[in-house]
């Protein structure tokens, strides 16, 4: 049986052998012609539209109506996020108006009448209030001190905690340094209350027994500037370190290997490896960060503040809430949260094209 | 490889910073705690640094007598669940249609989601159609419009499009529709995204209060745990207040406050340990794909 086989194989083969070399030359060039212009027609719509275009160009043309009786259920599931998004992310969009127009009670938005000096009464009027101005310039300055205080923090940990050789201790370390981002500011404000009292606060006392005067760390406005930024750092610290550790478990052990054959220290293939690798997040973080210059948080302020440092406490989301849903100055705070949203949209494209300019990926 | 090397000296320094860091983070707690075990004449005579000094449960026994407070603590607890049901299955539905790479209208939908992560109309805006809609005052403005986050829906698409086409392809062959394939192969394979996301929508509900603050300003009845610890802690002195909120007086006790924050915070720290290995490898894939 199986010698049969063997036979049978060589026999087929030697069938084929023959049966080649007795085909007319020209016969197979123009055989061989036709196949490789159908093929190529092929590949060149494959290379010029890729793969996965194809694969969709194949389904489309199957009728529209077998795919959506094939698909209909992922648009079934589609409606309710989507229509989430209409109804509470675009249809506010439509109450911006109410910025150049005079806000009234009894009108809905549409019949409202258009403010004064073209629309922009309520920017001018904006722009003339002491209190917007302070609060801008109170979100401006707590957004810089964060970001050029608190933004490199989280570098340094992930670079430290990527030195650790101890896996248990690192892990501990990342668990106990994570934790302050998941409490809630109210807390926050309420230990920071506690903790820097100025007659029974553990730092004060501590203070008061090394023999240092008693330090008024959220009465007076420079000191509560100072508490917010550490308050910030200390909530926020480890969390961020989460983004730039993944990226620095992903770059290559040989690199490190290879340094130290050439006699690099720790510090040198630090700054020669790890953060030539780290670049790329960097930027993007940055990117982000400047997005937000203007943006400000809301809870971290209210919660964090007290009478005593309104001047420097006072920012932008603050004076919408105290002047727009306290004072129902509708228009105007409108107005300035769209200033806010505005200048936010166009710091982010500036940050993303210039970091583009500079070679960087960027965010989109 | 790293386990097995000599310890240097530079090592000692790192553990000693990060030892320094630990305390920093703990500390502070370890302080609430011991000043809400301690009698409120050992804190007045500054006493009280670490460990709690005439210990006693006093400030914990008046907090639980305090009606107010438990049932804020119990309606926080039922709304964290309720939110982060709906929208742990808003996150899925939103998510799983965009990992078909085919769907018509995807690119559509990508952008519009996108979008409003970085141009939102701004608080009044809000204000003023929660009003048409008549969601002010209403217990379903602190679940409805915050139920999705695009952020968390990213992870998840993230995650989602990480898993080989080839499975649903063949399940696809085996005649299984688009929610089949989600229930019986994407769900069971995601668990541990659910977890993190889970864990964000859930703390970030209970850590909220500017929704309640704002929306719901004369609907005391539903304020979450932490607008009341918030009036609490900063003695909120209006008439209206103390009667409402019973021991909230302005004579509050350093101590009653202390065990306020730590009941505030107790459930966050008795969870966050438990599910903190699942968050590290979402948040990782979000922040590498996102």
């Amino acid at each position: 049986m199986n010698y049969m086989d063997k036979f049978k194989k060589m026999q087929t083969f030697e069938m084929i052998n023959i049966d080649e070399r007795g085909l007319d030359i020209p016969y197979i060039v123009l055989i061989s012609w036709l196949f490789y212009r159908l093929k190529l027609s092929g590949f060149r719509q494959i290379k010029r539209k890729g793969m996965l275009a194809m694969k969709s160009e194949i389904l489309r043309k199957n009728s529209n109506i077998n795919y959506f009786k094939r698909y209909w259920t992922l648009y079934l599931l589609m409606i309710l996020p989507i229509a989430f998004f209409i109804v509470f992310r675009y249809i506010p969009m439509m109450y911006i108006q109410i910025a150049f127009k005079n806000y009234s009670i009894v009108q809905n938005i549409w019949q409202m009448e258009w403010a004064g000096n073209h629309g922009f009464e309520y920017f001018i009027k904006a722009f003339s209030n002491r209190d917007f101005i302070y609060a801008l310039r109170n979100t401006l300055m707590l957004n810089m001190l964060d970001l050029v205080i608190g933004f490199p923090i989280p570098i340094v940990l992930a670079l430290l905690l990527n030195e650790l050789p101890f896996n248990g201790f690192k892990r501990v370390t990342q668990t106990v340094i994570y934790m302050p981002h998941f409490l809630s500011w109210v807390i926050i404000s309420g230990i920071a209350l506690q903790l820097f009292a100025p007659t029974n606060g553990l730092i004060n006392i501590l203070l008061n027994r090394l023999g240092f005067n008693t330090i008024p760390f959220l009465n007076e406005p420079t000191h509560w500037v100072f508490t917010y930024v550490l308050l910030g750092i200390w909530q926020s610290m480890g969390w961020n370190t989460i983004i730039y550790i993944a990226a620095l478990t992903t770059i290559n052990p040989e690199l490190y290997e290879a340094a130290s054959v050439d006699g690099a220290g720790r510090l040198r293939k630090m700054w020669h490896i790890s953060l030539p690798e780290l670049r790329p997040t960097i930027v993007v973080l940055l990117i982000m960060n400047l997005g937000h210059i203007l943006g400000s948080d809301f809870d971290r302020p209210y919660a964090l503040t007290n009478p005593l440092v309104t001047s420097v406490s006072n920012v932008i989301s603050t004076f919408v809430y105290q002047n727009g849903i306290r004072g129902l100055q509708f228009s105007l705070t409108t107005a300035v949260g769209l200033f806010q949203s505005v200048i936010g949209v166009v710091f982010l494209l500036i940050a993303n094209s210039v970091a583009k300019r500079l070679g960087e990926r960027g965010i989109w | 490889m790293r386990n097995t090397r000599n310890i240097k000296p530079g090592d000692l320094v790192i553990v000693f910073i990060f030892i320094i860091l630990i305390l920093v983070c703990l500390l502070p707690i370890l302080n609430i705690l011991a000043r809400s075990l301690s009698s409120a004449q050992a804190l007045v005579k500054n006493e009280v640094l670490l460990w709690p000094v005439e210990f006693n449960f006093d400030a914990y026994e008046t907090v639980l007598k305090d009606s107010k407070y438990t049932w804020s603590l119990v309606w926080t607890a039922i709304l964290t669940v309720i939110c982060t049901i709906v929208s742990m299955v808003m996150t899925v539905i939103c998510a799983y249609p965009l990992t078909y790479d085919h769907l018509k209208g995807r690119r559509f939908f990508n952008t519009m989601i996108i979008m409003t992560m970085y141009f939102s109309a701004g608080t009044i805006p809000n204000y003023l159609l929660y009003k048409d809609l008549g969601l002010l005052d209403n217990p379903l403005v602190l679940i409805i419009p915050n139920c999705l986050s695009v952020f968390n829906m990213i992870i998840m698409r993230s995650f989602l499009d990480g898993i080989p086409q080839s499975l649903r392809e063949s399940a696809e062959i085996d005649g299984a529709g688009p929610i089949r394939i989600l229930v019986s192969i994407y769900l069971p394979l995601s668990t541990s995204v659910i977890a993190t996301l889970s864990l964000f929508y859930a703390v970030g509900r209970w850590n909220g209060f500017s929704d309640a603050l704002m929306y719901m300003i004369n609907e005391r009845r539903y304020h979450p745990i932490q607008l009341l610890l918030y009036n609490i802690l900063n003695n909120v002195t209006s008439v209206e207040v103390a009667a409402q909120e019973g021991f909230s007086t302005p004579g509050l006790s350093d101590t009653l406050k202390a065990a306020t924050v730590m009941f505030a915070t107790l459930p966050i720290l008795i969870i966050y340990p438990w599910l903190q290995k699942y968050f590290i490898a979402g948040v990782t894939i979000g922040a590498v794909k996102g």
